[in-house]
């Protein structure tokens, strides 16, 4: 499959990227101690290099952080996440991982088999530590991450770590952060605007059309970013990209919670495409383990005849709060979101969007496809309003659920608000069950009942799979697959 | 040695009994013909046959190939070449026609250990077959029998007989909602299959399809077995004396 290959090949860059930056740190001075205060939010300013905005900016984050409440609004059950046990910043080369494959949950290494990864990219995903990196790797990914960047270069896109652009742009960064997702937006997002560790920075100049789609997989350290992840795309007047985010692997992660936010910015008739695969560990099969990923993106259609278009296919965590959303403030701006979220096992998935109609003749779509399988639990939130001002706006909401087996739940909580007559709205909502009578007939001809079970999913999913950047959508059909192995007993 | 050997099967649904004592044997190349009233177990016989879970096989046999049928998935016998044309096909949607057929024929392909088909030669051999099933291409690329017609949905399923190469297939009311036209298709189809390695168990309350698909024995099924066997000419007696007569004697 060359699209893993190429997963592979990008999973491959990373490593190199840590091998250059170096082994050799002091493992001590690169860790602040355990628990959240002032002094850690100082330190791992500090540690950046950051300016003195940043760190005031990160301040008032954790002083308001202190005075909020963790939201108890969503349909997932976890114990208490004990914040102060948790440590906040460990520079990304000295997590201590697993040594061998042998320390990997055997379903894991099961799952890469599946997708047809090689051994040694196997422990790469999986974190394992190596103390040395064949040569030959690193020639050919060296090459290939700087073909990529100098084409970039050449069109004047921006495409870095945050990090960097804090201190190489910061007149755009000062700007736009924190503008579309407010420092005291909500509980998870102001932590992160306190702690937040490095994340992805874009910026396309006015009228330019990105050449090519952009990927974490190109950033430096990426595999050690996840835990409080901070991005900042903005599309200038005119300007295109589509922009990917996740990894078809399982990926491993020392860290439990994960609360990552994301941002992005649409100028006058810009366009910006997001996609993510999100295949974090789900925790074992009693559902230990697994990571809580409670994540705030949002998108602002600001200029006018601006489009966002989120796709997500969630299949990953124990825990998934996520919530992309699209403010359209323009005229004439479009916001769209196709998702789908996958639950097995134990998992809980609360997940939806909001499309916050404010410019005239605004427009939304939101097609949202639950599966629920195994004891897990799968809600569709969404709200989809209509300022006063908004006229012509329109939405069409489609959200269906399909349930497998009659252990797991499928839950649809739609909100709509149109403060003027003129706004239109149409919400459709379906749930089924994949019937024993659709499996019999696929079985009969010649499907097991795994295969058949995949086959009716990805019928039921396609219109979402559609929306994927071709390789994506591959990668995803195979991921959706192997994810609800076991599914049926 | 038959192909299908089925001994004195009784078997029932949610405790309500359905077979009685059924026992058929079919040879390789041969074509049967079951007949018989609504509620005689003809359906019932050809669903557990392809394995369908809700029946409850009380006490017989049955053999397919020399294996004991009974133990096997549903899948296990669709590989070992197994073919129920069900009587209503049932629709997949967001699965186009042509993604299931390669899918199910890959998958049982790869199962018999044969080589999986590469994608354009396997588009061609689909068209071909489709084309004289009067399939129209389109059709290939609609969801699975998603807003197909009656006709439309029989001739799919003869399509991925014809695909499947099976060995036994059971045409569980195939005639049934299909107009003269279409029917004639069905049974061309279904002709052109026939050859000294295949067998068929036609079900039907009707003699006119066997106009069109010549049996070689035809069996009268009554309240769960199967009360009289005979050659062409038992069809046309049913049809002229009706099957209430057969009733009685069962």
């Amino acid at each position: 499959m060359p699209a893993v290959q190429e997963t592979v090949e990008r999973v491959r860059s990373i490593d190199v990227d840590q091998y250059k930056y170096g082994f050799v740190t002091d493992v001590e001075s690169d860790k602040a101690p355990k628990g959240l205060d002032e002094d850690t939010v100082r330190f791992i300013s500090s540690k950046k290099n950051e300016p003195e905005w940043m760190l005031e900016w990160r301040l008032g984050a954790f002083r308001r952080w202190k005075t909020m409440q963790e939201p108890s609004w969503a349909r997932v059950k976890y114990s208490p996440i004990p914040y102060q046990e948790l440590y906040y910043y460990s520079a990304p080369k000295k997590k201590v991982g697993p040594k061998s494959l042998d320390e990997i949950d055997p379903e894991i290494l099961k799952t890469y088999e599946k997708l047809g990864i090689p051994l040694r990219e196997q422990e790469m995903l999986a974190g394992v530590q190596r103390s040395n990196v064949a040569v030959d790797a690193v020639f050919d990914s060296v090459s290939v991450v700087t073909t990529f960047k100098e084409e970039l270069k050449k069109a004047g896109v921006l495409f870095g770590s945050i990090s960097d652009a804090i201190r190489e742009h910061p007149e755009l960064v000062r700007k736009y952060l924190g503008s579309v997702v407010p420092v005291s937006d909500n509980f998870f997002a102001t932590l992160n605007s306190a702690v937040f560790s490095d994340g992805s920075f874009v910026y396309i100049p006015k009228g330019v059309r990105c050449p090519m789609e952009l990927s974490t997989y190109f950033r430096i350290n990426e595999q050690n970013t996840g835990q409080f992840e901070r991005t900042l795309i903005i599309a200038d007047e005119g300007s295109y990209v589509s922009y990917l985010e996740g990894c078809t692997a399982p990926m491993r992660d020392e860290n439990q919670l994960h609360a990552a936010v994301v941002e992005l910015i649409a100028l006058d008739n810009a366009e910006i495409k997001y996609s993510t695969i999100q295949n974090w560990y789900p925790g074992d099969s009693t559902g230990k383990g697994g990571i809580y990923n409670f994540v705030t993106k949002r998108g602002d259609c600001r200029g006018h005849n601006s489009k966002i278009s989120w796709t997500q296919v969630e299949t990953g965590s124990a825990i998934t709060w996520k919530y992309p959303s699209c403010i359209l403030r323009g005229d004439n701006t479009r916001g769209e979101f196709y998702s789908i979220a996958i639950s097995n096992g134990h998992q809980q998935v609360d997940s939806g969007t909001k499309m916050i109609h404010l410019g005239k003749n605004s427009t939304s779509r939101i097609i949202s496809k639950g599966i629920a399988a195994g004891v897990s639990n799968n809600t569709y939130r969404g709200l989809v309003s209509a300022h006063r001002k908004a006229t012509g706006a329109r939405n069409f909401t489609n959200c269906d659920s399909l349930l497998i087996g009659d252990k797991c739940g499928a839950h649809t909580v739609p909100y709509i608000e149109a403060k003027n007559s003129s706004a239109l709205f149409e919400h459709e909502a379906t749930t089924s069950k994949i019937s024993e009578e659709t499996l019999f007939y696929c079985m009969q001809r010649g499907l097991s009942q795994e295969e058949a079970i995949a086959l009716v999913v990805n019928g039921f999913v396609r219109e979402v799979l559609q929306h994927l950047p071709m390789e994506f959508a591959v990668e995803a059909q195979k991921l959706i697959a192997i994810s609800l192995e076991g599914s049926v007993g | 040695m038959p192909l299908l050997e089925v001994k004195n099967l009784h078997a029932e649904i949610n405790g309500k009994k359905i077979l009685n004592g059924l026992t058929l044997s079919v040879e390789p190349g041969r074509v049967h013909a079951i007949m018989g009233p609504n509620g005689s177990g003809k359906s019932t016989l050809s669903y557990i046959l392809a394995g369908k879970k809700d029946y409850e096989v009380t006490s017989g046999s049955v053999s397919f190939l020399d294996r004991d049928l009974l133990a096997l998935s549903p899948d296990e016998r669709a590989t070992l070449g197994l073919f129920l044309a069900f009587q209503y096909p049932l629709e997949i949607p967001g699965v186009t026609t042509m993604t299931f057929l390669r899918t199910a024929v890959n998958s049982v392909r790869k199962r018999r250990g044969e080589s999986e088909f590469l994608t354009p030669d396997f588009l061609r051999l689909v068209r071909e077959k489709a084309a004289s099933l009067n399939i129209d291409p389109e059709m290939l690329k609609r969801a699975v029998n998603v807003g197909f017609s009656g006709g439309e949905k029989k001739r799919n399923e003869i399509l991925q007989m014809a695909l499947l190469e099976p060995k036994l297939c059971v045409l569980d009311e195939t005639d049934s909602g299909l107009d003269i036209d279409a029917l004639k298709i069905v049974a061309e189809g279904v002709n052109r299959l026939r050859s000294p390695n295949r067998s068929f168990i036609v079900i039907t309350h009707y003699q006119r399809l066997l106009n069109h698909i010549v049996p070689d024995i035809v069996h009268v099924m009554a309240k769960g077995r199967i009360v009289k066997s005979g050659g062409v000419e038992l069809a046309h007696e049913l049809e002229a004396k009706g099957y209430a007569a057969f009733e009685q004697a069962a």
